[in-house]
């Protein structure tokens, strides 16, 4: 059963078109995935869901209630983890807890059971009555999952849930969600610029420039690729791949000062690539593809290259957390 | 929709606040009694007493005023503060109506400014004023009224406001104006006839009159009130339902 049905979604904003058409479902129980560079229309598409925004054109469902009309039943069926914190820094954890349930009407004899219990799962029952201020970024991810779980909702909502985390963090934070799938019957929809993270989803859609590009399962993904990826650097990039595409006729792409090139089986073709090139070899590795590769495919452009030039975004989100932190 | 949970909670959550920021009480209640007794003090000195009211008993009503004013502002401004630090989501996505977070918001601003009030009139002795209690019960009621009302204004802009820049120009573009506008200070009978018409569209002018005519009872203008006490009420009333419901309005609006 379909538990969020979006149809030919459209946000414009002014002349930017932000989500451009799509249309997905979202199965009851599956963890689905948004995988995209910054700028691709996530956050927009998560905004129009839980009702922040309303669509130019389009229609959006959750739990058979339209986001546009039904705001409030759309509300109290979602959970969400926004990609900036919304925790408020000068309430201790138990405070923003408490003030949630509130907000969702939650069942007063069971408030305080229910906030022992997710302070337990995220592993902050020691830090209860510590003000949010003094809480690391990670601690303050685990307490807004926990938050975002209290009322028992049916869809929770991750936008970039690990942005900013240590990977060891963002291993700890995917086991509790792994875990909260386990216990509770929910269904996760999560947006993510890293290839590892998209890994753990049921399905991902691919976005670029508010459109999905693809969207399957993330081995059937892979297979868009064929074979074997082939990454090698030279001595002359430029060069060797002029050449491969002479003697093999197959396009070399150039990412991070290596070429990578796309082949059944890499193996038998490594000692062949070598030979035939005239200009000297430095290192040449064989991998199976990654999602990355996946978006190189579709979009010739890695999502990390997409990332760099989005340096200066990032670097004015780095000011606005810091300066954030520091209130 | 008004939704009693979330507006209580909306409250606890300003007053715990409220309590834990100490700066904040002593920064709202420092700028009034500065003004009554240095200024207040200073002058009565120079100015002789007028129909046996002397400067500082004139410019208590508007100290009163002022206390309020300050401070449920900066309540309303809150709202500016939860929305650059991502808490309003947290309120905007929540299954709750609109205008139970503005309900939430002016009651809990109200409340504060009261309490503040409260505190300016229990500096009364100190001054060599007298009160009645019953003076004191009014002085609390009409204070409700007055703090209802500017924290709604404060509210309707704090909802239009998308930073924290604006709040600087909010404060000099109408707080400061609104405050010497208001006959707080001094008369506004004597004032030109341009600025009287700006005195007369100033909500805070209404509030700090309701405050002489309890304060002040029996004078006359231009020290005592300059308006029936039914028009100050009403004006107060009209304009905290009229700022509500264009807030609840504002926050509804989605892009
Ligand atoms: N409120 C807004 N007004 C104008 N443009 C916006 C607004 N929100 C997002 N955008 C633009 O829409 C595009 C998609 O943004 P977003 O959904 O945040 O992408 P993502 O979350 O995938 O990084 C970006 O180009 C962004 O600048
Ligand atoms: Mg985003």
């Amino acid at each position: 059963m379909s538990l969020i049905n979006v149809q030919n979604l459209t946000k414009r904003f002014k002349t930017l078109t932000a989500v451009d058409d799509i249309s997905f479902t979202v199965n009851e129980g599956e963890v689905f995935g948004f995988l995209g560079p910054n700028g691709a229309g996530k956050t927009t598409t998560i905004n129009i869901l839980c009702t922040l925004l309303s669509p130019s054109a389009g229609r959006a469902e959750i739990a058979g209630f339209d986001c546009a009309k039904h705001s409030d039943k759309v509300r109290a069926a979602i959970g969400l983890i926004f990609q900036d914190t919304t925790l408020d820094n000068g309430l201790t954890a138990y405070e923003n807890l408490k003030f949630h349930a509130y907000l969702y009407n939650l069942d007063r004899r069971l408030t305080e059971r229910r906030i022992d219990e997710m302070l337990n799962i995220v592993e902050l029952s020691g830090r209860k009555k510590d003000l949010i201020r003094n809480f690391s970024g990670g601690m303050k991810r685990r307490l807004e999952i926990a938050r975002g779980l209290l009322h028992y909702p049916r869809v929770l909502f991750l936008d970039e849930p690990t942005v900013g985390l240590d990977p060891q963090t963002r291993n700890t934070m995917w086991g509790f969600i792994q875990d909260l799938r386990s216990r509770e019957k929910i269904t996760v929809f999560m947006t993510t610029h890293y290839m590892e993270e998209a890994e753990n989803c049921d399905r991902i859609a691919i976005m670029d420039h508010g459109k999905i590009i693809a969207l399957d399962t993330p081995s059937r993904l892979k297979e868009l690729v064929h074979g074997d990826i082939v990454r090698v650097v030279t001595a002359d990039n430029k060069q060797a791949a002029i050449e491969i595409e002479n003697k093999f006729g197959i396009i070399a792409r150039e990412e991070n000062g290596s070429l990578s090139v796309e082949t059944e089986h890499g193996d038998e073709f490594i000692p062949r690539l070598v030979n035939a090139l005239t200009v000297e070899t430095r290192s040449v590795s064989l991998q199976k593809p990654t999602l990355n590769d996946v978006f190189l495919r579709l979009t010739g452009r890695t999502i990390r290259e997409d990332l760099m030039e989005n340096g200066r975004a990032v670097m004015r989100e780095f000011v606005r957390t810091h300066r954030r932190a520091q209130r | 929709m008004i939704q009693f949970r979330p507006i209580y909670v909306i409250c606890v959550r300003e007053f715990k606040k409220f309590f834990r920021e100490k700066s904040r009480l002593l920064g709202t209640l420092a700028r009034p009694v500065l003004w009554l007794f240095v200024v207040g003090t200073g002058m009565s000195a120079l100015i002789r007493p007028q129909a046996g009211f002397s400067y500082v008993q004139f410019i208590f009503p508007g100290m009163i005023g002022m206390t309020i004013l300050f401070s449920s502002i900066f309540s309303a401004i809150s709202i500016v503060w939860d929305r650059e630090f991502g808490f309003m989501k947290e309120m905007l996505v929540a299954p709750i109506s609109r205008l139970s977070i503005v309900i939430g918001k002016a009651i809990s601003g109200t409340a504060i400014s009261v309490a503040q009030a409260v505190i300016i009139l229990i500096l009364i002795p100190f001054l060599g004023i007298t009160i009645t209690f019953s003076q004191f019960i009014e002085v609390v009621a009409v204070a409700i009224l007055v703090s209802f009302c500017i924290t709604s204004i404060g509210i309707l802009i704090a909802s239009r406001l998308t930073s924290l820049d604006g709040f600087n120009i909010l404060m000099n573009f109408l707080v400061m104006p609104m405050f010497f506008l208001s006959g707080a200070m001094y008369p506004v009978t004597s004032m030109p006839p341009a600025l009287r018409q700006l005195t007369h569209i100033n909500p805070l002018t209404y509030g700090i009159d309701a405050f002489k005519h309890v304060l002040l009872r029996g004078s006359k203008p231009p020290l005592g009130p300059e308006f029936s006490i039914t028009l100050d009420l009403f004006v107060m009333l009209a304009v905290s339902i009229v700022m509500l419901t264009l807030a609840a309005l504002s926050f509804r609006r989605k892009d």
